[in-house]
């Protein structure tokens, strides 16, 4: 007869950076536990007074509805203590200078740092000049990890597994950063990516990244599990990366006919959505659209990342 | 298996490879299955109609205990009572003394709280904080109209004021004793247990 000790795996990061620097055990620990974070969220009380000792900062130097908000969100249910910080309303326009801003707060007695930054880095420049644990909420064209979480999340809720599963992204892959986080996460989970768009939106050398490059919409509808669609940063396309909209529609765009020819795709799409350019209307509000589910799920992840990454004491400072 | 003390290799993968275990078992095999059928019975002892009363299973093992005395409930009663599972991770106080947080697992109360007579279920019960949590979690989910508390052993060196209604067994523990309530799904067999555990050179 023996007796059993159990070995409880621990979650070995400190900080959110990016994907990369997390391991295909780590990723699916992330996933577990937001599955069980859900339920709050349908709970008649739906708050729990985990975090009612941490006090976090959403730093926003970016534009953001969705991730701001499911971000705030998360962090009110789990009783944390929320400050926000965007940038157009702060020193930052008096040119206070990235490093200064945040040893600033931190001096205000700050637990964790949830930072959305345009330059790529600057979540790693963070961790160098604090102690409290940082999230990253998109960098630059770098990553973001969050969403890719959530990504993974709604795919598995849908389809019961994530191993083996034919993924096609569609759009302007060179300035997505969900992109980047996404391809990241979804090689190492063993799930086979095809990226798909315009030749112009399409960076060199992608595939070292373990992925193929396909420049036909509709034979990668009819050979993939799930096709994500992303957004057409209209805000970004001043240098005329394609002719029009229109033709970005005609070439790329996922249309109601689709539907019915590839009866077995899901459809992802990670917000806001350019109705009739990325997704054709309908689409976006077909039962096999996750585009909702996509934003709830946020909420569960988010939330299960900040619990991971709240554990110990405030350091000394 | 029977009862008794021995030394036991445990197994394990951790670095150092091996500890010894002492372990006695204290209940196993039938005897434990008549510790779950009298605490069927006193569940359902004070109630003269069973359609409000409800039992909460925490997790882990506590889960597991619940769903044997629910069980025996539809055997003896012929009722089918309403079960849920409950973790309370979210509302421990024991967390900001470590650096990693424990895995969050399942909650599931698929049932509404108001008006019912909730029995919560757990394996041992040692300094109360558990409990104390446990209650706050169920606050969450609404407001039942009493909550009893049944644990499979009780171990003493309380730190809360806390005190069970229903006990399976009666243990006084040392300090560095742990006490196992080792169930089917869990650990592919049921007893209870008292492990020390200790590096090879000091047993």
């Amino acid at each position: 007869m023996t007796v059993r000790i159990d070995e409880a795996y621990e979650f070995p990061h400190r900080h959110l950076l990016g994907l990369r620097d997390y391991s295909s055990r780590d990723i699916l620990h992330v996933l577990d536990q937001a599955s069980n974070f859900l339920e709050i969220l349908n709970r008649p009380i739906p708050k729990i007074p985990t975090l009612r000792d941490k006090t976090i900062v959403n730093l926003f130097y970016e534009n953001s509805t969705r991730t701001r908000l499911s971000f705030e969100l998360a962090q009110k249910r789990m009783g944390a203590d929320v400050v926000n910080f965007s940038s157009s309303s702060s020193s930052v326009s008096k040119g206070e200078t990235l490093r200064d801003t945040i040893r600033n707060i931190e001096s205000m007695k700050i637990d964790m740092v949830v930072v959305r930054h345009p330059s790529p880095g600057a979540p790693h420049f963070i961790t160098r000049c604090v102690e409290a644990a940082v999230l990253n909420a998109g960098d630059g064209a770098h990553e973001h990890p969050t969403q890719a979480l959530l990504d993974l999340f709604s795919i598995r809720q849908r389809t019961g597994r994530l191993e083996g599963l034919k993924v096609v992204i569609i759009g302007d892959i060179s300035h997505s950063r969900v992109v980047r986080s996404n391809i990241i996460a979804m090689t190492r989970l063993g799930m086979e990516v095809v990226l798909c768009g315009p030749r112009t939106m399409m960076p060199l050398f992608v595939e070292e990244m373990g992925v193929r490059v396909s420049y036909h919409l509709e034979e990668c509808l009819e050979w993939c599990d799930v096709a994500m669609a992303l957004r057409i940063q209209l805000e970004r396309q001043g240098g005329g990366l394609f002719p029009s909209q229109r033709e970005y529609h005609e070439r790329f765009g996922i249309k109601k006919r689709h539907l019915k020819e590839f009866p077995h795709f899901v459809i992802m799409h990670p917000g806001p959505i350019n109705r009739g350019v990325e997704l054709e209307s309908e689409v976006a509000d077909d039962p096999r659209a996750i585009i909702l589910n996509q934003v709830t799920n946020g909420l569960a992840v988010r939330m299960a990342s900040l619990y991971l990454l709240s554990g110990g004491k405030r350091g000394p400072s | 298996m029977k009862r008794g003390s021995c030394i036991f290799k445990a197994e394990s993968h951790q670095n150092p490879p091996c500890f010894v275990v002492k372990a006695q078992i204290l209940r196993t095999g039938e005897e434990l299955d008549r510790t779950y059928m009298r605490l069927a019975h006193q569940f359902v002892e004070p109630f003269e109609r069973l359609d409000t009363l409800a039992i909460i299973g925490m997790q882990t093992r506590g889960v597991d205990i619940a769903r044997r005395i629910h069980g025996y409930i539809r055997h003896f009663y012929s009722v089918d009572l309403p079960l849920g599972i409950l973790d309370t991770t979210f509302y421990r106080d024991d967390f900001r003394t470590r650096m990693k947080m424990p895995t969050v697992q399942i909650t599931d109360i698929p049932f509404d709280l108001f008006g019912k007579d909730l029995v919560l279920v757990d394996d041992v019960l040692y300094t109360g904080r558990t409990v104390r949590a446990a209650m706050d979690a169920l606050m969450s989910f609404g407001r039942p109209s009493s909550v009893r508390f049944c644990c499979m052993v009780d171990r003493g060196h309380r730190e809360l004021p806390v005190m069970a209604d229903y006990v399976g067994m009666h243990v006084p523990t040392h300090l560095n004793e742990e006490i196992r309530v080792e169930t089917m799904p869990q650990d592919g067999r049921e007893a209870v247990l008292v492990v020390t555990k200790a590096q090879e050179q000091t047993l």
